[in-house]
């Protein structure tokens, strides 16, 4: 098998060494699903998946094709509906949730509403769906991105899902429920974080063959820098060959 | 109650809880009468121009398509529509009769974006667009069904999805904390598909329920279609499967593969080819007519639909015995 790998698969392989093991994950469509199916299988076997519309603690043999349907709660603990997943979250019980969207700013606000003006939008997007619940009321959110500068904004369009909003203490200013935020933002470049002080977004990693360079001049906004900016290491073989061959072996994703 | 912040978004379908009980007690029958009917009746008896209707599904599955069909074959105008929907609310979209939306999410997931939303909000057809979260919305229904004007959540706060919604911040008089306050969402027709109901319409689901329990009860008027119909006694053989029960229901629609081409969750799975086929003719406005005609008005009715999908393709897509894979 090629040890090759596209940026796809670099992204779920970052997003799953990102879970831990004996904890609580809500998973939308698409790279989450792998993710999360590849750490239930490597690094968090006890990992409890949490699909919007009723599915929990589902085992993801097979890899679901959206957030609703069979394999969501395919040898689950519970089937039941979306009322009780979203107030599982709001009871606190899920500690990380997956986001994504057509733009994000320095504080990990992310727009999937409107490019341009609300009512008379130049793009109308799908609008927040569960992802402003999911960015409520999770304790650590992780955003899964495209790293372009059209996409890492200075400001977003329109916040369908609040991240730290204008800064320190915004969040439980507005009333969310404190302690939850952004916690990492995964692209297609590099791995970040939020600055505990600023809340701003910071740099973490690169991804192999990147370079820090590359990756601010694909971000719209100026991106703090950890002081020691890691590599990420490269998906491995073990890695890749769950993906390839048991995962998503119609390489609907990947 | 101090109101910190209101969404500048119109309330499309303002809650009225006295008249909805007044309503559940006059107009809902709760003599157990024969509901069966066919799609035609039910949509043409319980349909009207202008209504707000609202749809229960999740993602592709149990999407109550076949009703939905007959909801456009029949011509209805100026709908005003809850919106938390894939397959059924982009078809509908494709129809230009969609004046208001309360929108969640209407997307095809893993395929994208609906571009039947994109051209009628782009347009300025669809003049109303209020915005909520998924769990926003069915909070809302969970209200109208808890038979109160309004729910306190921490949804949507901080947010420009609560600016542009209707719903209000307040400080809530217990803790002092700020919570948004939903209104209650009481739909005119509601359309849901089950796996099974009697025919007075007592409706089991298998698997999740996405929605159903809490739009059923939210609902004045609520068209029921199901995979099949069955003896009352088997109802009464396992009284905590139902899901929803006959008094919720006016109309019970037999309508087997009534998802399709979705899925059916244990029944069947979904027919990937033509929603490829179904994502490809949406994305220009001609060859979404083109895909209106062809599967929608070209069939006359659900048995016709069938026939022209194919029975044998349909039959494909069985899980085996069991639901088994």
């Amino acid at each position: 098998m090629s040890t090759e790998y596209n940026p796809r698969e670099l992204l779920i392989c970052v997003a799953a060494r990102l879970m831990e093991d004996k904890t609580t994950a809500f998973i939308g469509t698409g790279i989450p699903m792998l993710a999360a199916s590849l750490a239930q299988r490597l690094y968090a076997p006890n990992l409890v998946t949490v699909f919007e519309f009723g599915g929990t603690g589902a085992i993801l043999e097979e890899l679901p094709l959206a957030v609703g349907e069979e394999r969501t709660f395919h040898r689950a603990i519970s089937a039941t509906g979306i009322c009780d997943t979203m107030e599982t979250a709001q009871r606190g019980f899920i500690e990380y949730g997956f986001l994504g969207g057509a733009q994000i700013d320095p504080y990990g606000n992310l727009n999937s509403t409107v490019i341009g003006d609300h009512d008379h939008p130049k793009v109308r997007l799908p609008g927040s769906g569960g992802a402003n619940d999911v960015g409520s009321h999770c304790w650590r959110t992780i955003a899964i991105m495209q790293h372009d500068a059209r996409r890492f904004v200075p400001k977003v369009d329109f916040i369908t899902t609040p991240g730290y909003l204008s800064g320190p203490g915004a969040r439980e200013a507005a009333g969310l429920p404190p302690g939850t935020g952004p916690y990492r933002v995964v692209s297609n470049l590099s791995l970040m974080g939020f600055d505990d002080a600023t809340k701003r977004m910071k740099l973490l990693a690169v991804h192999p063959g990147v370079t820090v360079e590359q990756v601010i001049q694909n971000t719209g906004f100026e991106l703090l820098l950890a002081e020691k900016i890691d590599e990420t290491p490269p998906p491995t073989v073990e890695e890749l060959c769950l993906l390839r061959e048991e995962i998503d072996p119609q390489h609907l994703y990947i | 109650m101090h109101v910190v912040e209101s969404g500048i978004g119109e309330l499309i379908q303002p809650p009225d809880m006295n008249a909805f009980r007044e309503w559940n007690r006059t107009q809902k029958n709760k003599a157990l009468v024969d509901k069966v009917m066919s799609e035609q009746e039910a949509v043409s008896r319980f349909m009207f121009d202008g209504a707000y209707i609202g749809t229960e599904l999740y993602g592709t599955v149990r999407c109550p398509m076949s009703l939905v069909r007959e909801l456009i074959r029949q011509g209805y105008k100026d709908l005003r529509v809850a919106g938390q929907g894939v397959t059924e609310l982009d078809i509908l979209l494709a129809t230009g009769r969609v004046k208001a939306l309360d929108l969640t999410y209407i997307g095809l997931e893993v395929y994208g974006i609906s571009n039947n939303l994109r051209r009628e909000v782009e347009s300025g057809r669809v003049e109303k667009v209020v915005e909520w979260s998924n769990g926003g919305i069915t909070w809302r229904f969970k209200a109208a069904a808890m038979g109160v004007p309004f729910i306190p959540v921490r949804s949507m706060l901080g947010s420009d999805t609560l600016k542009y919604s209707a719903a209000k911040v307040v400080e809530c008089p217990f803790t002092g904390e700020k919570v948004a306050l939903l209104p209650a969402l009481i739909l005119d027709v509601g359309f849901i598909h089950v796996h099974r109901s009697d025919k007075y319409g007592n409706c089991q689901i298998d698997g999740i329920a996405g929605f159903a329990i809490e739009m059923s009860r939210a609902s004045k008027r609520l068209i029921v279609s199901a995979e099949e119909i069955i003896p009352t006694e088997e109802i009464r053989k396992r009284p905590d499967r139902t899901a929803i029960p006959y008094y919720l229901v006016d109309a019970v629609v037999p309508a087997p593969f009534a998802s399709h081409p979705g899925e059916m969750c244990y029944v069947h799975r979904r027919d990937e080819e033509l929603i490829r086929e179904w994502v490809k003719e949406m994305e220009q406005p001609d060859t979404a007519q083109a895909y209106l005609q062809k599967y929608v008005y070209g069939p006359k009715n659900h048995e016709e639909y069938m026939d022209f999908v194919g029975r044998a393709r349909l039959e494909s897509l069985l899980y085996r015995k069991g639901g088994e894979r």
